[in-house]
C-alpha cells in the first residue's frame, strides 16, 4: 500500500498562485536574496522545557517556553512576559490580556478596532490585535500586529457570536491556553496569508473568518473583514531588521532510561546563515508545500503525501493511529499507551525530493507520567493523529517537540533567502 | 489506497441556485448543496455502493467531503485545507454535541497538559483534528447513521 501521487497538480497550481500574490504584497516579509545579510546582532534567546505557567492547573508536558519583551510602540514603556509557549507550528505572537500590564495601541482598519477569531487546532483564540515593538534577545521588531487573547473587559471580553464561536471552542484564558502566549516562528510570514486579504472577499456566508473589524470597539458588532498583509499577525521574526530568514531551535539530548527530566534548557537563535551561531552545516533541507507547510512522511512503506510537519507547539509524536502501529492508546489522554518500548522508523521526504530516515521510541504516555510526576520533559511520549483502523488520507505525521531534544532544528520562512535556498523548508 | 467502494461513476454537479436546507451532518443530502452555496465551492458527486461522497471544493481550496448514505442522510464529513470550515457549517447540530464533549473532556485535563490533535467522543458523535496553522485536517462522524458494513477508516 503505497502512495505515489505525491503532491496533487492542483496544490501546486495553487501554492503558486498564493505565493505570488503573498509576494507581491508583503513588504513586510524579507526578500529573497540568495544570501542573508550578516549579522551581529545578539540573536539567543534561552529557552526552557518545564511546568509551563498554568501550574496551579496543570503540569505542562514537552512544552517549550520563552520571554518576549513588549513596548508600547516608539517608547521605553515595555513589559517582558514569560511563560510564552514556542511553537514553529503557527505564525505570530498572541497574549494573554491577562498577562499584560501595559496599554498597547488597538489596531484599526477605517477607524474601526480590529479583533482576530484565530482557528488553532483545539480551539480557537480571540482577541483585537494590537501593535507593540516585540523585542526578543537583541532583535526588535517595530510596531508588529500581535493579538491580545481574552480579558476581562474590552474587546477581548466577549467572543462574537455566532461567527467565532461557531468556528471552535474559543481557548481564551490561561487553563485554556495553557501558556501566557504563543510566539508562532514557523514557516508563514502571517498567520493567515493571502486568504484573508480582500483577494478572497468575505461576503454573507464566506466561511473565511479570521479578521474582524468592531464599530465602537464592541464585539456585537464585529463582523468579519479582509486584512491586507501588512496588517496581520505576523511572524516577529520578519519584522527584525536582521536575522530575520528564520529561526534554529536547539535542545539537549535526553540521557537515561527512560529518557526523562524535570526539564531542559535550550536556544531559540534567530537567523539562518547569518552569524556563526546559526549555518545550516550539515542539516538536511527538507522543503515544503509552499501553500500547506508540510512534507510527506514514508511510515510502514506508506506514504503519507503531503501531510508530515515539524510542530514544536505539540506535545509528542503524533503519527498513525492503534492499528497500524498495533499500540493501544488511552483516550483520554490522546497518548499511546504500549505495555513495553517500542522502536519506530520514519522517512520525510521533502518537497524537494531530500529524504531522511530517523528512529525513535515510543513509551506509555499514562506509565511515563504516573512514574515521573514532576518531569516535564519526556522524550518517547506519542500519540495517534488518528483513530482509523489502519493507514488512511486522513492521517498525518506531527513531529512534536520530541522531535527537537538532541536536534538542531531549523524552520526558513515563505520566500527568505538563506545559504541553502529559499524558505519555506525545515532542515534538521 | 483502497478505492473499491468509489467505484462507479463521477459526476460533475454545477448548481446555481441555493438550496434551503440548513443540516449537515446528521442532514439530508440536499444540505450539501447548501454547504456547496455557503462556501461558494464546486461540487463533485463520486457514488458508490454502500455510500456517496459530495467533495465541495471550496473558493479558497478548502476541501469538504460528505460522506451520504443510500437513505439520504450525511454521515460523515471530513475537510482538508489552509482554513478550517466553519465548524457548525459542517457539523450542523451536532456542533453543540461537540461544544459539551470539549468542556466535559477539558474537565478532565487536570493534572497532564498535553497539546496536539483533538478527539472527542459523546453521544454517538466522534470528532477528530489535527493539523497546524495553515492547515487543518478534521472529521466527523455519527456511528448511529452509518451506513451497515461502512467503517470511520472509509471517512477521510
Amino acid at each position: 500500500m503505497s502512495r505515489t501521487h505525491r503532491f496533487p497538480v492542483f496544490a501546486l497550481l495553487s501554492a503558486a498562485a498564493a505565493l505570488a500574490l503573498a509576494c507581491a504584497g508583503c513588504g513586510g516579509a524579507p526578500s529573497a536574496s540568495p544570501i542573508p545579510t550578516p549579522s551581529t546582532t545578539p540573536n539567543v534567546q534561552p529557552i526552557q522545557v518545564n511546568a509551563g505557567p498554568a501550574q496551579n492547573y496543570y503540569t505542562y508536558s514537552n512544552g517549550a517556553f520563552t520571554s518576549v519583551t513588549l513596548c508600547v510602540p516608539g517608547t521605553t514603556t515595555c513589559q517582558t512576559i514569560g511563560g510564552i509557549l514556542v511553537d514553529t507550528g503557527s505564525e505570530g505572537l498572541r497574549v494573554l490580556a491577562s498577562a499584560l500590564t501595559i496599554s498597547l495601541p488597538q489596531q484599526t482598519q477605517n477607524g474601526d478596532p480590529v479583533g482576530e477569531c484565530a482557528p488553532f487546532v483545539d480551539g480557537v483564540a480571540w482577541g483585537p490585535v494590537v501593535t507593540a515593538d516585540v523585542q526578543i534577545a537583541g532583535e526588535k521588531g517595530s510596531s508588529v500586529p500581535i493579538e491580545v487573547v481574552g480579558g476581562s473587559s474590552g474587546l477581548g471580553a466577549s467572543v462574537p457570536a455566532p461567527s467565532c464561536t461557531d468556528q471552535g471552542t474559543p481557548d481564551q484564558d490561561l487553563p485554556d491556553l495553557g501558556a501566557n502566549g504563543i510566539l508562532g516562528i514557523g514557516p508563514f510570514a502571517q498567520d493567515c496569508g493571502v486568504e484573508c486579504t480582500s483577494t478572497y472577499p468575505i461576503s454573507s456566508g464566506q466561511n473565511l473568518e479570521w479578521y474582524y473589524t468592531c464599530p465602537g470597539n464592541s464585539s456585537s458588532n464585529c463582523t468579519p473583514a479582509p486584512a491586507d498583509l501588512m496588517q496581520q499577525v505576523v511572524n516577529p521574526v520578519v519584522t527584525f531588521p536582521t536575522d530575520n530568514n528564520g529561526v534554529v531551535i536547539e535542545l539537549p539530548a535526553l540521557s537515561g532510561s527512560p529518557p526523562v527530566a524535570t526539564g531542559l534548557s535550550g536556544s531559540l537563535i534567530f537567523g539562518i546563515g547569518t552569524q556563526s551561531n546559526n549555518g545550516l552545516g550539515n542539516a538536511t533541507i527538507y522543503q515544503i508545500d509552499p501553500m500547506y507547510g508540510n512534507f510527506s512522511t514514508v511510515f510502514n512503506s506508506v506514504e503519507y503525501s503531503d501531510a508530515g510537519f515539524i510542530d514544536s507547539g505539540s506535545n509528542a509524536y503524533f503519527f498513525a493511529d492503534s492499528t497500524t502501529t498495533n499500540m493501544p492508546y488511552d483516550a483520554n489522554s490522546g497518548l499511546y499507551t504500549p505495555p513495553a518500548d517500542e522502536a519506530f522508523s520514519a522517512t520525510n521526504v521533502g518537497y524537494n525530493g531530500a529524504t531522511g530516515t530517523f528512529n525513535f521510541t515510543v513509551e506509555s504516555g499514562d506509565g511515563l507520567f504516573n512514574s515521573y510526576p514532576n518531569d516535564t520533559a519526556f522524550a518517547d511520549l506519542a500519540g495517534p493523529s488518528t483513530y482509523t483502523q489502519g493507514p488512511s488520507s486522513y492521517d498525518y505525521f506531527d513531529w512534536g517537540l520530541p522531535f527537537f531534544y538532541g536536534r538542531t532544528v531549523f524552520t526558513a520562512i515563505e520566500g527568505a533567502g538563506t545559504p541553502g535556498g529559499t524558505g519555506p523548508f525545515f532542515a534538521y | 489506497m483502497k478505492t473499491s467502494l468509489l467505484v462507479g461513476c463521477a459526476i460533475l454537479v454545477t448548481l446555481a441556485a441555493p438550496f434551503p436546507a440548513n443540516a449537515w451532518l446528521g442532514g439530508k443530502v440536499d444540505s450539501v448543496q447548501s454547504d456547496r452555496v455557503f462556501m461558494r465551492g464546486t461540487l463533485k458527486s463520486t457514488a458508490g455502493e454502500n455510500y456517496s461522497v459530495q467533495e465541495i471544493r471550496a473558493a479558497n481550496g478548502v476541501i469538504v467531503r460528505e460522506y451520504v448514505s443510500p437513505s439520504g442522510n450525511v454521515f460523515g464529513i471530513s475537510w482538508k485545507g489552509s482554513t478550517r470550515p466553519n465548524l457548525r457549517q459542517v457539523l450542523g447540530p451536532y456542533y453543540d454535541t461537540y461544544g459539551k464533549a470539549v468542556q466535559i473532556q477539558r474537565a478532565k485535563r487536570f493534572i497532564r497538559y498535553v497539546r496536539g490533535p483533538v478527539r472527542v467522543e459523546g453521544s454517538g458523535l466522534v470528532v477528530e483534528m489535527g493539523g497546524h496553522m495553515r492547515w487543518y485536517v478534521g472529521r466527523a462522524y455519527v456511528q448511529a447513521l452509518m451506513p451497515p458494513g461502512v467503517t470511520a477508516k472509509e471517512i477521510q
